[in-house]
């Protein structure tokens, strides 16, 4: 491709650096086409993802065709959608039907799904431009996407740190300028950190508003798929194509109607006059970086001058969500692995006439699965077997009902919550090796995951030149609210300019 | 360690054994912490929104077809996914 062909449109770097929806605005209004919105992407793509590595797959025809036809729509007088024409990033755990789909393990390297998960349906619908599928910690366990078989993907902001986890590989695409938009999964924490730390948006939904159908399984009762972008507005937009209830997912919630955009350009007025903003009391202090809590300390003081009355809550039951949830999650995780059975689909090991199905079965999954996986199998599968489920799996399933009371509490007496997004900014690529140091990545996110609450991140400042986000926890169903007190605040720091990717 | 390894069908050489039960022991005492919270008669949450009953309609939609779900199987026979032997000639 040449730049010769982005001459409508400017140049193919003004074109990576637009906001959705002023793209999705050019090409309905014929200023640019699809197809020279997706050469843009994709030559930025070449340009960057040898140093990023941020895509597993990237599948340039696809992605050219689908833009076509959105031009093609146009010209034949068909009214676009508010995104079509739009590039995203996929995370590699959604299936795509006939392209890779991993979720970062080698036990599934070249499987090719047969169907589409509903969400990818969904944007397909909506005239949204897939590039490919995002790199990712394996089957999502992880804070850094360290623990991706197929090597680590690097922070735009400074490559030798790590661009969060596990839905690391779409943060770094949406900082990279690789795609405007793209699509991460959420268990606890792994859109609101990964977006944190390379200084985009990205959004936790209520649990329920989003299918969960064609999303390969980790903890099933604390999966949520959701947006990224580099602005809330883009966030939004994005998020009003992927919620709503689906049959094949029988914990997706019935009736939802949500407006985003609406709140978010609502919101972006400014004014939270008579919105009352608790700080929670434990997600701060010992352990949370100076330049974190400086920066939050002044996204308070922004939230204050745009008319919010600001109260201090306590949440005493935040203290053992860590524990609660690594307890919850791997004990699911170890049932939802168990499909991984050499059977079906991905790698069989083993299957020489000399070992029993069961043998082939334990020598597959020892090959394909990563020292993460298997530790947090093992966990749960601990965590659950007979004498010990009470005191673990039983004991975190009645911490979270008391992390759920805490939030009920809390919003008796504030519309949101806000903390920190993450204790620290990014760390170094190869820094942290042991699992808990590692774990406590998610403090901040992992009780609005508990919860099944939808919670935002969104940039509040930088610390030594590396971004800190401010998370905003809204109360179940309240989706639109996290988006509208995030898009005034948004008005009032000015979108976080992200600097260009250097070698 | 090695039992739960086996329950848990992976197949693990000795040193990542050891490596494992050290890990594990420490993330064991670390999560055990939620026993520190009184909560006997707390009920469970198993599920952040809950639901009962949901059905969906009762009406036959088609399948995928059996050979793009087979084209990603490790081994096919007979339009059948093959498997190991699972009995032996006694059983």
């Amino acid at each position: 491709m040449s730049d010769s062909s982005l001459a409508n449109g400017g140049s193919g770097t003004d074109l990576v650096r637009l906001t959705a929806a002023d793209t999705a605005a050019s090409i309905r209004r014929g200023d640019v086409t699809a197809v020279e919105v997706a050469q843009a992407h994709l030559a930025q793509i070449a340009k960057v993802d040898p140093l990023v590595k941020a895509f597993l797959h990237i599948d340039a025809d696809g992605a050219l065709e689908a833009a076509a036809s959105v031009d093609e729509a146009r010209a034949a007088g068909e009214a676009l959608g508010p995104l079509a024409g739009v590039p995203l990033a996929m995370k590699d755990v959604v299936v795509t039907k006939g392209l890779p789909t991993t979720s970062g393990s080698k036990i599934l390297e070249g499987w090719r799904p047969p169907y589409d998960a509903t969400i990818t349906t969904r944007i397909k619908d909506a005239g949204i431009v897939m590039l490919g599928k995002t790199n990712m910690d394996e089957f999502a366990m992880g804070s850094s996407t360290e623990n991706s078989a197929y090597g680590p993907t690097h922070n735009p902001w400074d490559l030798t740190k790590i661009p969060g986890g596990s839905s690391g590989g779409s943060s770094a695409a949406v900082a990279a300028f690789e795609a405007p938009l793209a699509i991460g999964t959420d268990t606890g924490g792994s859109i609101r950190q990964p977006a944190a730390v390379t200084g985009i948006v990205g959004f936790k939904p209520t649990y329920g508003a989003v299918s969960r159908y064609g999303l390969i399984a980790f903890s099933s009762s604390l999966d949520q798929a959701g947006p990224f972008a580099r602005t809330v507005e883009d966030t939004a937009l994005l998020y009003d194509v992927l919620h709503g209830h689906d049959p094949c997912d029988s914990t997706s919630i019935a009736g939802l109607s949500f407006d985003a955009t609406g709140a978010a350009r609502a919101g972006a007025a400014g004014d939270l006059t008579g919105v009352r903003v608790g700080v929670v009391r434990e997600l701060g202090g010992e352990g949370y970086q100076a330049g974190v809590t400086a920066s939050f300390d002044d996204a308070v003081a922004t939230l204050k001058g745009l008319g919010a009355e600001i109260v201090e809550v306590s949440c005493p039951n935040f203290e053992y969500a860590l524990a609660a949830y690594y307890l919850i999650a791997p004990s699911e995780c170890s049932s939802n692995l168990a499909r991984f059975d050499a059977v079906r689909y991905g790698l069989r090991v083993g299957d020489d006439g000399s070992n029993s199905l069961e043998e082939v079965m334990s020598l597959t999954r020892a090959a394909g699965f990563g020292p993460e996986v298997k530790r947090r199998i093992m966990i749960g599968t601990y965590a659950l077997s007979s004498g010990y489920y009470e005191a673990y799996y039983g004991q975190a399933q009645k911490v979270r009902t008391l992390i759920v009371r805490d939030f009920q509490a809390a919003f008796e007496k504030v519309d949101v919550l806000i903390s920190p997004a993450t204790p620290v900014v990014a760390f170094g690529i190869g820094e942290v090796v042991d699992p808990i140091t590692m774990y406590r990545n998610d403090l901040c996110t992992l009780p609005a995951s508990l919860a099944g609450t939808p919670a935002i991140s969104v940039p509040c400042g930088l610390s030594d030149g590396l971004p800190v986000g401010l998370q905003i926890m809204a109360p179940a169903l309240a989706d639109e609210r996290c988006f509208g007190i995030a898009a005034a605040f948004e008005r009032a720091t000015g979108i976080l300019q992200i600097p260009a990717v250097t070698a | 360690m090695a039992h739960l390894a086996r329950l848990a069908r992976l197949s693990v050489t000795e040193d990542e054994l050891e490596l494992f039960a050290g890990q594990l022991g420490e993330i064991i005492s670390a999560v055990a912490r939620v026993g520190e919270v009184a909560a006997a008669d707390i009920e469970p949450t198993s599920h952040a929104v809950p639901m009962t009953n949901v059905y969906r309609p009762d009406v036959v939609v088609p399948s995928l077809p059996r050979e793009a779900v087979l084209a990603g199987a490790p081994s096919v026979e007979d339009d059948k996914f093959r498997v190991p032997q699972i009995l032996t000639e006694e059983a």
